[in-house]
């Protein structure tokens, strides 16, 4: 029996895999690119409503990952390209499953660092650490200008993928929509294990999980390094997508939007976060083409949610959220 | 390095730890007495700036910019709380950070809209131009010496409103018992207004200040309100004694760090390293800071009661 | 006679200048039912904080079946068998009374470091949880939401949670608290069975049940247990009836 948010997040699976194969067919590569932006934008909102919507952390600082995640690829593409050994000798490489590992272990283990001291903490210090943290990080990639300090890091050629031409932009759509799935598959693990029950719970009443024995520091810990490696993998992928890293992917804005997203899909709903991002990038489309005062009506529309409209786009299509 | 470099470093520590204080004041008093994170504070600063830098542009004159900045930022602000704000404060964190980062695009963009793309430029007032010599003979400008004892008189003043009126009773009162000040009969819905408007006048006196150091642009507040986050994470949310500490530490270290840094590993590495990595690692000092504080003191250097 | 399972001895606690709990020493003994009682204010709560770790004494231990366990966190001493309802239920709102007391259940399976299983598919989980709720008497309403559960029923899942957790013993906080006459009276007969399964440290403002199943009760005045004894001794303890019952005894 299928409920209505299961046919939608169906609809919405299969419209964000059509729309572009269409697009495709009648040689619209931009519309392309405009849902690969979306894939990954899910992706990235997708790893923070591990730690925001199962487990009520609200992270200001995903950017952190999602900028290294970045990095990660500009950085090991830089040197595969160049041949200047990075570390060890490694050159780094251009194979996307390889950066990929990196960024996640990178975003990961930065993740693990920033919970550990931000999670001591709760409510709006939590939110003012994250993000705190996530500007040290930016500042970092400022003033070091190994990597372009502020001018960013190109990526000359996209990173390549065994058995597939990158530079095919549908081609690499379908990796994006495939790490997508992945990712949501996940997410739908995990919230249903006895992982998720304990995240879950913890979110709901703190005292309650310690008290049948489960420490909640080390269940968030845990969600928290692990939703860092999949915006990571998210913020590698986008700068596949531009070919192009700077540190605007680590900017507060980034980590605010990454947080819309999911209030725009409707928080700790599986498909949250692509309903979020497809709003999003097509609100950014629509009206970045009808005014240059877009972000002005994205603030109405984003204050309007907030205010009156709590459950987002999910909550409209598919009625109030429903809890096992 | 010479004693009088050092001493223009410190100086230039206290004068941002000065504007830190003010937008910090008002962020934690907003916190502490209604429970409310706003991140639009910074628009506020913004707000201020521009009414100064447009009010003495039309008139010529600086001081009635500033009069202009005070009472833009905090009409802004009682504005920003009767339609919206008022709504957020039985709303959770997560509400709050959201609708108020709605609200720094829809400031950002309509100052943008209204002002157009380029920076305004605020000279500084003839009376408050020209240096003073310190000790060791450096030349130091007035006006910042002017902005810290500005600082230091809102900081003063806070303390008498807070500790001495009737005003600053109810908000003493409003921050330890919530339903308490409601049965007492004082209109909360009022009290949280003026709080609100205080402030963002707070925020925009900063912004109006800072406007004559440096260009007057959109975006100018982004950067202070996030230093002003870390300023009463330090302190300890709620507190304005913390706010006040947490702004001059912040400061201090910051600027000495940016100052010191690379001179100290100048004597390890090449100059060319030294500079590049004493400028990255000073970026990260404050923060570095933060987190070895809070690893201590979850709450801060002086938790207030309750949140 | 039997070494006691929780034993308090001399413990101390002062906020400032107040000394919260002032010297207090208690134990449980296997099969009874021991009652704190004590006027509002006699700082019950802080002790019952101490108990379970929440608060940390400034001096004194806390044994819970031999083992010192006054320096360890909450979820340690539920871990080693410390079972507590609530004063006020504290159950996690969105998950069903089933999946509330699963959480106990894997807790106490070990671990909660799995990430693929689903928990609604895991034999192991469900059939005990709903064994639990079988003996609190709420298998009927297993699906509902806690949140949704009325007040009664929250107390009821607040002991199948606990008795899920295999305690060694229960701390329980005004069980009675909010329950209508007929509600006590099923509670009251529960609980004297309950004591075979774990001894059951009692808070409880509602005498007919402490008069009913304790063994043995701790008047708590002032943070100092002022009187330790049977039901009768305490009836009878004079001090107890000038400092608890009031002038008119």
């Amino acid at each position: 029996m299928l409920n209505r948010e299961t046919i939608a997040n169906l609809v919405l699976a299969a419209l964000l895999l059509a729309v572009p194969l269409a697009a495709n067919a009648f040689g619209q590569p931009f519309y392309v690119t405009l849902a690969t932006r979306v894939a990954i934008l899910a992706l990235a909102a997708a790893g923070l409503n591990l730690a925001l919507g199962l487990g009520g952390l609200v992270s200001f600082g995903h950017a952190a990952f999602f900028g290294l995640g970045g990095y990660a690829a500009g950085i090991l593409a830089t040197h595969a390209f160049s041949g200047d050994p990075l570390l060890f000798g490694w050159t780094g490489t251009n194979q996307m499953p390889v950066i990929w590992l990196v960024a996640m272990l990178v975003a990961g283990l930065v993740g693990l660092f920033i919970g550990l001291i931000s999670l001591r903490t709760s409510g709006v210090y939590f939110i003012m650490i994250t993000l705190a943290f996530a500007q040290m990080v930016y500042y970092f990639a400022i003033s070091w200008p190994a990597y372009g300090g502020e001018d960013g890091l190109s990526i000359l050629v996209r990173n390549q993928f065994p058995g597939v031409n990158t530079m095919k932009p549908v081609s690499f759509f379908l990796i994006c929509y495939g790490v997508l799935i992945t990712a949501l598959a996940f997410f739908v693990l995990v919230r249903a294990s006895r992982f998720g029950s304990a995240l879950q719970a913890a979110r709901q009443n703190e005292v309650r999980v310690a008290t049948v024995g489960i420490a909640p520091y080390r269940i968030r810990l845990t969600a928290f390094a692990v939703s860092a490696a999949i915006t990571g993998l998210a913020g590698a992928l986008f700068a596949d997508l531009n070919r192009f890293v700077s540190p605007s992917m680590l900017s507060w804005h980034m980590s605010g939007e990454l947080i819309v997203l999911i209030i725009l899909g409707g928080t700790g709903r599986l498909f949250g976060p692509l309903a979020g991002a497809a709003l999003f990038v097509v609100f950014e489309y629509v009206l970045g083409g009808l005014t240059e005062r877009w972000q002005f009506f994205l603030g109405l529309i984003l204050l309007g949610t907030v205010l009156f409209a709590r459950g987002g786009l999910l909550g409209l299509l598919a009625g109030k959220a429903r809890h096992g | 390095m010479t004693l009088a470099l050092a001493l223009e470093q410190l100086l230039n520590g206290l004068q941002l730890g000065v504007m830190l204080f003010l937008m910090a004041a008002g962020l934690t008093l907003i916190f502490g007495v209604m429970g409310l994170i706003n991140l639009a504070h910074g628009s506020l600063y913004m707000v201020g700036a521009f009414a100064c830098a447009a009010v003495a542009a039309a008139t010529g004159s600086f001081w009635l910019g500033l009069v202009a900045s005070l009472a833009c930022a905090a009409a802004a602000g009682a504005i920003v709380e009767l339609l919206v704000i008022r709504r957020l404060y039985d709303r959770d964190h997560l509400d709050q950070v959201l609708a108020t980062f709605a609200l720094i695009l829809m400031f950002s963009e309509g100052t943008r809209w209204l002002f157009g793309s380029f920076p305004l430029y605020l000279d500084i007032p003839p009376l408050l131009q020209g240096a003073v010599a310190l000790p060791g003979g450096a030349q130091y400008p007035v006006y910042r010496l002017a902005i810290i004892a500005a600082g230091a008189l809102v900081a003063f003043g806070l303390y008498l409103l807070i500790g001495k009126t009737r005003l600053g009773m109810r908000i003493r009162a409003g921050e330890s018992d919530r339903e308490m000040i409601g049965a007492l009969g004082v209109d909360i819905r009022t009290l949280y207004t003026v709080v609100f408007a205080l402030g963002a006048a707070l925020a925009g006196l900063a912004g109006a200040m800072v406007g004559a150091l440096q260009s007057v642009q959109v975006g100018m507040g982004e950067p202070v309100l996030i230093l002003a986050f870390v300023v009463i994470v330090i302190g300890g949310i709620g507190s304005i004694k913390g706010a006040l500490l947490g702004a001059l530490l912040v400061g201090v270290v910051d600027t000495m760090g940016r100052f010191l840094l690379p001179q100290m590993l100048a004597l390890f590495v090449p100059p060319s390293q030294a500079g590049l990595i004493g400028g990255a690692a000073a970026s990260m000092l404050i923060y570095v800071m933060m987190a070895i504080i809070l690893a201590m003191k979850p709450r801060g250097l002086f938790p207030a009661a309750h949140a | 006679m039997a070494e006691p399972v929780l034993e308090l001895s001399d413990i101390v606690k002062s906020f400032g200048a107040l000394r919260a709990t002032d010297h207090v020493s208690l134990d449980l003994k296997p099969g009874e039912i021991h009652a704190l009682i004590g006027p509002n204010g006699a700082g019950k709560s802080t002790l019952i904080h101490q108990i379970c770790g929440t608060l940390r004494q400034d001096s004194g231990t806390i044994r819970l079946a031999g083992r010192d366990i006054g320096h360890l966190g909450v979820a340690e001493r539920s871990r080693l068998g410390l079972g507590r309802t609530f004063q006020v239920s504290s159950l996690a709102p969105e998950f069903s009374a089933l999946r509330n007391v699963m959480l106990a259940v894997q807790a106490q399976q070990g671990s909660s470091f799995r990430f693929f299983k689903p928990v609604m598919r895991d034999a192991s989980l469900i059939d005990r949880s709903m064994a639990m709720l079988e003996r609190v008497g709420l298998q009927d309403r297993a699906r509902i939401p806690a949140a949704e559960l009325s007040h009664g029923e929250r107390r009821q899942l607040e002991i199948a949670i606990a008795l899920a957790l295999n305690s060694k013993a229960f701390l329980l906080d005004e069980p009675m608290a909010g329950m209508g006459p007929e509600g006590s009276k099923v509670l009251t007969g529960f609980l004297d069975t309950l004591r075979q399964e774990a001894p059951i440290l009692l808070v409880e403002h509602d005498m007919d049940a402490v008069f009913a199943l304790a063994d043995r009760i701790s008047v708590l005045v002032y943070g100092r247990v002022i009187a330790t004894g049977t039901v009768e001794e305490i009836r009878r303890d004079p001090a107890v009836r000038t400092a608890y019952l009031g002038d008119h005894a």
